[in-house]
């Protein structure tokens, strides 16, 4: 005779729920998805999907002349439209061993870290938002934003899509009162930078939230390839404006910063802490640019380069972007490869992520700052 | 059968449908303007400008906003559960309509007057969450599921702190009339005596009614609007219509019970316009800093809250309600009941604010600038090993 259990024997059999975030959800940054298996309110497993976006970037970057592709990097890297085109533009010249004059470099450095500082605000917006605060914290980055897009678009002519870097140099020279408007443009952006920090860093809401939430070791750190704030959180002082230098890096004064608990407080006060070195970047090299060339003398009409490969990798505002190119002579890359920094920072995602709530998920996510545009190219 | 409606002899039948056209009525109206005054408190907030081009100063927004609800397609998703799905918005809209019953406005405008008023509203207002979890199941959606399920843990933890924030406040008025808390305030509001209650019934509210901090159940950026993600059209705006209101009542329940109504501090004599304006503004007076926490705070995570709730909340209510109820057995003279009353809830209240400092997200120090000499970085776990 069998023995039927009594209910009360048995245990309920539970099933983990999965949920699917994404690829359209507010707080995916774009079109990613990741699936969370979540047991109540606990992440248990969580599968990130990318490719989205792709739109074969690479591959089309190689029927692209030199000229054509500088505008065709502003669309993998849509934050940091300069830095990316910066990369693309210093491989090209190290393979055609282009001299670029003293004050298009200046010019240069001023334009990327700009945009580091348009970015860092972007995503101290965003991640107001995935934070849960109703949109304030959106609009005042956006506002500090907004002043630095109107100087590029005064510089360049376009509000996103700048395509202002060329082989050698610039396209042209900056305005006339680019010196009173980037110190315009500085004021602000201290006075919105003292903002966020005390809307949000200063915020016990937001540090209850964030502090101890998706740490990441600085082994774990280096072993998935992190660069940039995601690193530097971790307390790796990696930053190849000092541990390679390249434009004039090397002549001015600023500082790495560098976090202790590798957490999202910290990759946040990371960020907040780097526009702060920005803005100090910025204030020395406009004591440095002098009037002079913006182009070397001598540029073909159709620029050519001699076979060889390079890889050429530069500090963008959300890590190492790096451009490996080949050519095989001729006016264009027979092979381009990019480095992409935000696709080795969400590979860590689902490190940092698992055994976490369902609205860390979100917080973890949006800590690290990624443009769904660069992750798939 | 004649009923006394603000001063006319009424049939009861036709006074019961005015009562109820009042309500009714004057909610949606209300509701509209305070859509609209939300909108253009928060884009202040915000340097924006909030609706500017519906009507002079966008007064018409929320008007275009109700036609645009009322044209909409109402979806219903093939695989939700059709009855649950339906009746669902029913279920968070009334019981919201019926906690109307008891607020007083002014001296004898009120709909009903309760002698257990406060135990009413009280017992009304859980009832919506039942709403709120039809509506997460109904939708056959897992984030409505995820959302409806944290609504209902949210609401049942901070139902506790509210009533007995609540009692507390029965216990000095020595009521649970509305209307004879609230004239019993005509010197003194009782937020002055009761200053922890106050608090722990602003939070309170601020849970009940899924606003910021503890927008959890709805949280645009995790579950993307929770149990109302699957709701459209008419449906949907029925939600936002009980949310407008609940946050009406309530701001309008706080006045009467905290912040002395109508009565303070013009008293009983004022007459019945000036009661309406007092009344008025302190309800505004509330829904603004629930409007003001909204913009600034970021969103507890869903164990914080619990946590907020049940260590610190539930514990130190339990024991302004003992408070009170020592102080007042033993019949003190009135001031020196009073001083006691106000000496140990300010206390209580000085004690949550500094567990709230020191428990919720501690001070860490800065990162660390490294100066120039800074090196490469230092040998890693996987350097190491080869």
């Amino acid at each position: 005779m069998t023995t039927v259990p009594f209910p009360h024997e048995h245990e309920f059999e539970t099933q983990d729920l999965m949920i699917n975030m994404g690829p359209q959800h507010p707080s995916t940054h774009g079109v990613f998805r990741m699936v969370l298996q979540v047991d109540g309110e606990v992440v248990r497993d969580v599968v990130p999907y990318i490719g989205y976006m792709h739109r074969g970037g690479e591959k089309l970057a190689e029927t692209m002349d030199f000229r054509q592709g500088i505008g065709w990097m502003d669309r993998t890297e849509y934050l940091a439209q300069h830095n990316a085109e910066l990369s693309y533009v210093m491989a090209v010249e190290a393979l055609a061993e282009l001299e670029v004059p003293e004050r298009a470099q200046w010019i240069r450095m001023i334009l990327c870290e700009l945009n580091r500082l348009s970015s860092h605000f972007m995503f101290t917006g965003a991640f107001g938002t995935d934070a849960g605060i109703f949109g304030t914290a959106f609009v005042y980055s956006f506002r500090e934003r907004e002043v630095i897009l109107d100087l590029f678009e005064e510089i360049s002519g376009d509000r996103l899509m700048y395509a202002y870097f060329r082989p050698g140099g610039l396209a042209w020279d900056v305005p006339d009162n680019f010196a009173r408007r980037v110190a315009e443009v500085l004021k602000s952006t201290r006075q919105g930078i003292k903002d966020m920090d005390g809307l949000l860093t200063e915020n016990e809401i937001f540090r209850a939230r964030t502090v101890d939430i998706g740490k990441i070791s600085a082994a774990d750190a280096i072993d998935w390839g992190c660069t940039g704030p995601v690193l530097r959180a971790s307390g790796v002082p990696l930053d190849l404006r000092r541990t390679e230098p390249y434009l004039y890096y090397d002549q001015l004064d600023f500082d790495i910063i560098t976090g202790t608990n590798g957490d999202v407080y910290d990759r946040f006060v990371v960020r907040v802490e780097e526009m702060r070195q920005s803005v100090r970047i910025i204030e020395q090299c406009m004591e440095r640019l002098r009037p002079g060339p913006i182009l070397p003398d001598r540029l073909p009409r159709m620029l050519r380069t001699p076979p060889g490969e390079v890889y050429l990798r530069t500090e963008a505002p959300r890590g190492e972007y790096g451009i490996y190119m080949v050519s095989r002579g001729g006016n264009r890359p027979h092979r381009l490869k990019i480095r992409s920094s935000c696709f080795a920072n969400l590979q860590a995602l689902r490190d940092m992520t698992i055994g976490s709530y369902v609205a860390d998920a979100v917080v973890i996510l949006g800590s690290l700052d990624i443009v769904l545009c660069e992750v798939d190219r | 059968m004649n009923n006394d409606l603000f001063g006319f002899e009424i049939n009861v039948w036709a006074d019961a449908a005015a009562r109820l056209g009042l309500i009714v009525g004057l909610m949606t109206v209300v509701v509209m303007g305070l859509i609209y005054g939300e909108r253009k408190i928060i884009a202040r907030f915000q340097q924006r400008l909030g609706p500017t081009r519906t009507g002079p100063a966008g007064l018409l927004q929320s008007v275009a906003d109700a036609l645009k609800l009322v044209a909409k397609e109402d979806v219903r998703p093939r695989s939700a559960d059709p009855w649950v799905f339906e009746l669902a918005p029913y279920f968070v809209f009334v019981p919201i309509f019926l906690m109307f019953v008891a607020i007083p406005f002014a001296l004898r405008w009120e709909i009903r007057v309760l002698e257990l008023g406060l135990f009413y509203v009280l017992a009304v207002s859980s009832v919506n969450i039942v709403g709120w979890v039809m509506a997460g199941w109904g939708s056959d959606n897992r984030y409505a599921m995820l959302g409806a399920l944290r609504a209902a843990a949210q609401a049942i933890s901070y139902e506790l702190p509210l009533v007995m924030s609540l009692i507390s406040v029965g216990i000095v008025a020595d009521s649970f009339n509305l209307t004879e808390i609230v004239r019993s305030q005509g010197q003194v509001p009782n937020i002055v005596w009761q200053p922890l209650p106050f608090f722990l019934f602003f939070v309170a509210i601020l849970a009940e009614l899924n606003r910021t901090p503890f927008d959890i159940p709805v949280g645009e950026s995790e579950v993307v609007g929770g149990p109302f993600v699957e709701y459209s059209g008419i449906r949907w705006s029925m939600f936002f219509l009980a949310e407008y209101a609940a946050l009406f009542i309530l701001a309008l329940l706080g006045a009467a019970v905290f912040l002395g109504g109508w009565a303070w501090p013009l008293g009983e004599e004022w007459g019945l316009g000036w009661q309406l304006v007092l009344t008025a503004l302190k309800a505004g007076a509330l829904i603004f800093a629930v409007f003001w926490v909204r913009v600034t705070m970021p969103r507890l995570r869903i164990d914080q809250l619990m946590a907020f709730s049940w260590k610190v909340l539930l514990p130190i209510s339990f024991v302004q309600v003992l408070a009170n109820g020592l102080v007042l057995v033993y019949e003190p003279p009135q001031h020196i009941a009073n001083i006691l009353l106000a000496a140990v809830s300010g206390a209580g209240l000085l004690l949550v604010v500094w567990i709230m400092n020191h428990s919720v997200g501690k001070p860490r120090p800065r990162p660390v600038l490294s100066p120039r000499a800074a090196t490469a970085p230092t040998a890693t776990r996987s350097e190491a090993a080869r």
